[in-house]
């Protein structure tokens, strides 16, 4: 079943949260949005959950229109960025609470659900702690019992909210690998809302970026990474440094250097954009980006120095040959990205 | 250094009872409560278990087993008891309101609900007998439908509810303030119903802490004389409080039967809050190791 988003807007008070975003999500997909706090992300993942109406759009799962359905009725998964946990009750009461709540007709038995509790605690790997208290477990392990009791339903679709926010990093690497393998394994349908792109491209089919309401590119992580679509986008997804500059006559000017421009660049003034790990370190009368060069670190066999170009911070490799260069330097990045300022 | 250290060890092995704490002078803090404690309360109380001894065992007896003392301490706790109830299911729905709604005079609902802490309660009693006395404007179509409160038992009922209501609003309020509404959005999306979120997620959060509250109105209630000697008829074996009787025993130079009957409501007293204490107590604890 897939997911399809269309023109969806939401306002809060003079607040555009959402403006405007259609999104498709595939069966099985594990589809990230990515975006800096405030950008919609929640407000879309709310969205689908039922727990926000949207003020005009359309979300159809499955040919099915989600916004006629309450929430109740969606059979959505959600973990919560704080998890949510029920406090009062054990982590095995908290799984099988999606299962109790059912109307009679419709409730497995008691063995069915305990069962049921206990194959999601292997799954978690969680075994034996089905009596703990939520207050008992470490943050990792509360983020297990959420993700465990939102897949007890049976969703349909797995939707999660930061899921690795609240953690520290070593946690978070270890929970990521496990969440794919979870994915892979069920098989759902799985959106999960970040502002680390780190995790987003590490871990996702296909990185949605949202900025102020808005989709600013869909695309693969590689493709994201690799041809942003914005300045926005390339500033957001990787350490890099974006210059403003001008194309006129074939050329492209930035901070006095000039170089051909590519063929395809209309003229005007662009903004470029480039990263350290494709920039070269020059000699100063070399053919580049004037530049300062503040520090070098030593790092295993080779060195990175940090190069001050144009007011912004660059940090690239440069090979033991010029290790020793002086004050005044020049970069030039192999390659660039213009996009209209 | 480390003399030091093993030291500090061994004077932390001596008193296991005393943990660390952030706050400095804590002999001081410990002999300023314990003089105070011991002041304001052990005194007076060790003074009302001493006193009606001077009957012996069986003038004690003979005192509080007297059908008219019986039939006013079933009274006062009974309808505290009962006052303490109907406060817990008022007062979370008035919480409720106060805290999940935004509605035009809310602030002034909110400030009008701690009232009956200020007001003195010969004052409430007043106002609560001409309302409801068969005169009143809510009285005297009451007394047509063959309702009689103010002189009546229930009229003590009402003078209770209307003491303890703000205890159970204050306890409860703040705590369904901090209720994360996440873990209610997490039951919706779980499938669970508006009424099973309430009674399986919302309530069982905000037990504790209604408990405290109905413990406190009860409480309260149990001792309360100001507002209740107005409305209740003070008719012996009928609409007589304990309070009263002991100020009664008081008048007639019965200081011994007064401290009897004194005695009697502590007992009772301290047994229904270490009762509703203990209670509240397990369900704290639950979930929280």
């Amino acid at each position: 079943m897939s997911l399809v988003i269309e023109n969806v807007a939401k306002t809060f008070g003079d607040h555009a949260a959402l403006d405007g975003v259609s999104l498709e999500a595939r069966q099985g997909e594990f589809l990230a949005l990515l975006g800096p706090s405030g950008s919609g992300k929640t407000t879309l993942l709310r969205v689908l959950a039922g727990l926000e109406r949207p003020d005009q759009g359309t979300v159809r799962f499955g040919g099915e229109d989600l916004l006629t359905m309450d929430a109740r009725a969606r059979r959505i998964g959600m973990v919560f960025q704080h998890y949510a946990l029920f406090r009062h009750m054990s982590v095995a009461q908290n799984i099988a609470f999606g299962l109790e709540v059912r109307p009679a007709s419709t409730r497995p038995s008691r063995t069915q659900i305990s069962a049921r509790v206990e194959s999601l605690l292997a799954l978690v790997q969680l075994e034996g702690l089905g009596g703990r208290y939520p207050a008992q477990l470490s943050g990792g392990q509360r983020q297990r019992v959420a993700l465990a009791r939102a897949l007890a339903i049976e969703p349909r679709m797995l939707l999660l909210d930061e899921p690795f926010g609240a953690l520290d990093a070593k946690v978070r690497r270890d929970l990521r690998g496990w969440l794919r393998r979870i994915h892979d394994e069920t098989g759902l349908t799985t959106i999960f809302v970040t502002h680390d792109q780190e995790e987003a491209l590490d871990l996702a089919d296909r990185v949605a970026i949202l900025r102020n309401g808005r989709l600013e590119q869909v695309d693969t992580p590689q493709r994201i990474y690799e041809a942003p679509a914005s300045a926005f986008v390339f500033d957001f997804v990787g350490e890099g440094v974006q210059l403003p500059g001008d194309v006129a006559d074939g050329m492209l000017i930035v901070e006095g250097w000039r170089t051909p421009a590519p063929a395809d660049a209309a003229p005007g003034p662009v903004m470029m954009s480039f990263r350290g790990v494709d920039t070269d370190l020059l000699p100063p009368h070399a053919e580049g980006l004037p530049a300062r060069k503040i520090s070098v670190l030593q790092r295993g066999g080779s060195s990175r120095a940090t190069c001050e170009v144009g007011g912004r911070t660059l940090v690239l490799e440069v090979p033991q040959s010029l290790a020793g260069l002086g004050f005044e330097v020049r970069v030039a990045p192999r390659t660039y990205l213009l996009h209209p300022r | 250094m480390s003399r030091a250290l093993s030291l500090a060890v061994a004077a932390k092995a001596r008193k296991p009872w005393r943990k660390d704490s952030v706050l400095p002078g804590f002999p001081l803090a410990l002999g300023i409560t314990l003089t105070w404690l011991s002041l304001i309360f052990l005194l007076p109380l060790s003074a009302l278990l001493l006193r009606p001894w001077e009957l012996g065992l069986s003038g004690f007896w003979t005192v509080v087993t007297d059908p008219r003392v019986i039939a006013a301490l079933r009274i006062s706790f009974g309808a505290a008891a009962l006052a303490a109830t109907i406060n817990a299911g008022l007062g979370l729905l008035i919480a409720w309101v106060l805290s999940r709604y935004a509605f035009p005079g809310r602030r002034f609902v909110d400030a009008l609900v701690d009232l009956p802490f200020a007001l003195p309660t010969a004052v409430a009693g007043i106002a609560l007998t001409a309302i409801y006395a068969p005169n009143g404007p809510l009285g005297a179509p009451l007394a047509e439908l063959g309702i009689r409160i103010a002189y009546t038992p229930l009229g003590i009922l009402l003078a209770l509810i209307f003491v303890g209501l703000p205890f159970v609003v204050r306890t409860v309020q703040p705590v369904l303030e901090d209720l994360d509404r996440e873990v209610e959005e997490a039951a919706r999306t779980l499938g669970a119903t508006p009424r099973q979120t309430a009674w399986r997620v919302v309530l069982p959060a905000l037990a504790p802490a209604l408990l405290t509250g109905v413990g406190l109105a009860f409480a309260r209630a149990a001792g309360e004389y100001g507002s209740v000697i107005f409305i209740a008829g003070n008719m012996p074996l009928r609409s007589e409080i304990a309070p009263l009787l002991i100020v009664i025993k008081l008048e007639q130079f019965d200081y011994a039967g007064a401290a009897a009957v004194g005695l009697a409501m502590l007992a009772l007293s301290f047994t229904g809050l270490l009762l509703l204490n203990s209670l509240q107590g397990a369900l704290a604890r639950r979930g929280r190791a």
